[in-house]
């Protein structure tokens, strides 16, 4: 390319460039385009990539493309013993060296730990109880999202019902529970929780013990005899619960069983809380029961 | 006229023997040189799309019922921070621009610093006098990848949540101090408190943009002053650099690339859909979604969190360190701590103490370049069980069993990578020397043709 040409390219490719920010503004401006999101970084890129050719092909054609030479630097030990130097001189007058630097190590110590003190105030760092405490109580009703009770024929076999407290907040972690009806005689319930499934219908903390994702997917064989039995399933990684067996791991990566929320049915045929979770809440922290049931 | 302000400022400044230095500064001309230029372009976009977004976004969790243009959201609870994010994303006008922008450009940042790394790793690059450059470096892309899933999760969607809970399993997991610094972070249980929203997004748009820019402008000063390094050959030395000048030579080429670069990730932003949030959802703590995967630069420790095998070290009925610290916290730290050690380990088993401004070619130096390849091939391959899930819907391959595959892989694939790459380090060598015993013999029959 000629260095006319170069330079016409040049000139043609910037005002490319303007002409695609000013359809940029365009489209901007008209509301109610269709595809107003396309075109706006169609546009945009466009003229940037204008720039961008203008700028190749004025480096190319139109400065000088020459290699220069320069010598590696060195380092300059000399300068940092001056630096070393100024320094001692600085103390040169100090007799008790020892005393002073600890004196201030001290205080620098101090004044730092104060400083970090208020960090305290973010958050309950020492009352760790909160972390095991969940609204479900003996006798709570259970209700669905809306904050309807939950009757206890709503459970249909092969699907699973979110529900919560009743008048506690669902945003909490101990709050939401994960509802299925098995077949009795397939239940294996720890025998301390022979009485905490009426009518086959279990509830199990919706929080994966793993990493404190929602379980929200049910394994119900849908055909007999069916491959692999009924699982709670997380969609974060995938650790699987056994609702016939009071939770327990049966695949993936959690290490204790979904805590259990012993039911009952009441006079009018609703769904109450007989109790609280056999164990705790979510994500497993050091320290934390297992809360392996005891049968 | 440029001539009278250049003289005008250095009236005032005495800075033009500081701005002679940095028009003659010398750039190596090598592809692999732009990976960092890449990604300090894209940190310039972030900036600018970031900071549009902030004017529109609000970081509160107060519960809202949605009322606006998105019909199948309507009526439904959410928080103020999730029912901005729709509203900037689907009613103001470019703001979705702005944001697909962004997110692209997040994405392409943490990519290009990974490539630039594995550049600097292979070429010998963080060789002394450079290993401060190569810790600062490191420490970026630590903090892009906490930058970006703190984007990730501010906006508060199904995904959000699901990654902040998982965030939180992996705090508390921590040995000895889990459940107390995660009850500090979060302000209590998950999904924490509202403050916890304040301090994301201090953190996100200040704290940790502040570090970053700060680290990057000493990464490019200490590149400065020790100057770029070089590949070999030609009039170029260990003593002796040869590059292009900045002006008139380079900055043009430079000033290029940025702009390519601002097309491409405005190009993304506008064309390809990225994060579409009002599918998602508000997050509730009683959801979640099948399928979910996050951006691209935490698959690995969505890999690592998967792959781990049910296992917590337990005291009788007490849980002591729980499963998630393996995949989050120590898998992580593994993959750092190894980068950061690099040059002293690598110190140690050379006994290599001088100075170097050559790069090695990858084949030269066949035992860092087989244990490089193998490192990175045990990282991608926890990498790809992260998807394991995806490979179950698409092709109907077993999850149970592809992750006992994985399991055993990740022990088997690292040696068998090592032993091959050395081979091929090897191989091309040899082939090297074929070519030059090849050339030597042509020459020297031409020289003796001549002669005749
Ligand atoms: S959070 Fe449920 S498997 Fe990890």
């Amino acid at each position: 390319m000629t260095r006319r040409r170069a330079e016409l390219v040049v000139a043609a490719l910037l005002v490319l460039a303007a002409l695609c920010a000013a359809g940029f503004v365009a489209v901007y401006a008209l509301d109610a385009i269709p595809d107003q999101t396309q075109y706006l970084g169609l546009a945009l890129g466009a003229a940037f990539l204008c720039v961008a050719g203008a700028l190749l092909v004025a480096g190319r054609h139109l400065v000088v493309t020459e290699d220069g030479e320069s010598e590696y630097g060195h380092p300059s030990p000399e300068t940092a013993e001056r630096l070393v130097d100024i320094g001692d001189e600085t103390v040169a007058g100090i007799r008790r060296r020892r005393l002073l630097t600890g004196a201030a190590a001290v205080a620098t110590t101090a004044i730092g730990a104060a400083l970090l003190a208020p960090v305290v105030s973010l958050g309950p760092v020492f009352d760790l109880a909160a972390m095991a405490r969940t609204p479900w109580r003996r006798g709570r009703r259970l209700v669905d999202e809306e904050g309807n009770p939950v009757p206890a024929s709503a459970i249909q076999p092969d699907e699973f019902l979110t529900a919560f407290p009743e008048g506690a907040d669902p945003e909490e972690i101990g709050s939401p529970i994960i509802l299925v009806r098995l077949d009795p005689a397939s239940l294996r319930l720890p025998a301390s929780r022979r009485s905490w499934a009426p009518g086959g219908i279990v509830g199990y903390s919706k929080v994966c013990t793993h990493a404190g994702c929602a379980i929200a997917l049910y394994r119900a064989p849908l055909f007999q005899p069916a491959e692999q039995p009924p699982g709670l399933v997380c969609p974060c990684h995938y650790s699987t619960f056994d609702p016939a067996t009071g939770g327990t791991v049966v695949f993936g990566p959690a290490g204790r069983a979904l805590p259990q929320l012993p039911l009952r049915i009441d006079r009018q045929g609703n769904l109450r809380a007989g109790g609280t979770f056999s164990g705790p809440v979510g994500p497993s922290w050091w320290g934390v029961r297992r809360g392996r049931a005891t049968s | 006229m440029i001539r009278a302000i250049a003289r005008v400022l250095e009236e005032r400044t005495h800075a033009a023997p500081f701005g002679l230095k940095a028009l003659r500064y010398l750039f190596p001309d090598h592809w692999s040189f732009l990976l960092g230029e890449v990604a300090l372009y894209t940190f310039i976009v972030l900036v600018g799309t970031g900071t549009y977004l902030a004017l529109f976004f609000h970081p509160s969790t107060a519960q809202v019922v949605y009322h606006g243009s998105y019909a199948p959201l309507d009526g439904m609870q959410m928080t103020e921070a999730y029912r901005s994010t729709v509203h900037l994303s689907l009613d103001v006008r470019a703001g979705l621009l702005m944001r697909q922008t962004h997110h692209w450009a997040a994405d392409v940042f943490v990519a290009a610093i990974a490539v630039h790394l594995m550049r600097i790793v292979f070429t010998g690059a963080f060789r002394k006098p450079r290993e401060l450059t190569y810790y600062v470096g490191l420490t970026i892309l630590g903090l892009a990848l906490l930058e970006g899933y703190l984007g990730y999760s501010l906006v508060d969607d199904l995904l959000s949540g699901m990654g902040l809970a998982i965030g939180y399993g992996v705090a508390l997991s921590l040995p000895f101090i889990g459940a107390n610094v995660a009850q500090l972070i979060w302000g209590g249980p998950v999904p924490g408190t509202a403050d916890f929203w304040s301090r994301m997004y201090i953190t996100h748009v200040f704290l940790l943009p502040l570090a970053i820019a700060t680290l990057i402008a000493i990464h490019l000063a200490l590149v400065a002053s020790l100057h770029h390094t070089q590949f070999g050959g030609g009039r170029r030395s260990e003593r002796r650099l040869v590059g292009l000048p900045a002006l008139p030579s380079y900055a043009p080429r430079s000033l290029a690339l940025m702009f390519t670069v601002f097309a491409v990730l405005f190009l993304l932003g506008g064309l390809v859909q990225i994060n579409p949030i009002w599918l998602w959802g508000p997050y509730h703590v009683a959801d979640g979604t099948n399928g979910a995967q996050p951006d691209w630069y935490l698959g690995w420790l969505i890999g690592a969190l998967r792959l781990m095998p049910a296992f917590d070290v337990t005291i009788l009925d007490y849980t002591v360190i729980p499963n998630p610290f393996w995949g989050g916290a120590l898998f992580p730290s593994v993959v750092f701590g190894t980068l950061y050690a690099w040059p002293s380990i690598e110190r140690r088993f050379s006994g290599d103490r001088v100075r170097h401004n050559l790069l090695d070619r990858p084949r030269d130096v066949r035992w860092r370049t087989a244990t490089a390849a193998a490192f990175l091939s045990w990282v991608l391959l926890i990498f790809m069980a992260g998807s394991a899930d995806r490979a179950y819907i698409l092709f109907g391959w077993s999850y149970e069993t592809q992750l006992q595959i994985y399991r055993v892989l990740v022990f088997v694939l690292p040696p068998v990578v090592f032993w091959l790459t050395l081979k091929i380090c090897d191989e091309l060598r040899r082939n090297e020397e074929v070519e030059r015993h090849r050339h030597e013999a042509e020459d020297e029959a031409r020289a003796a043709a001549n002669r005749v």
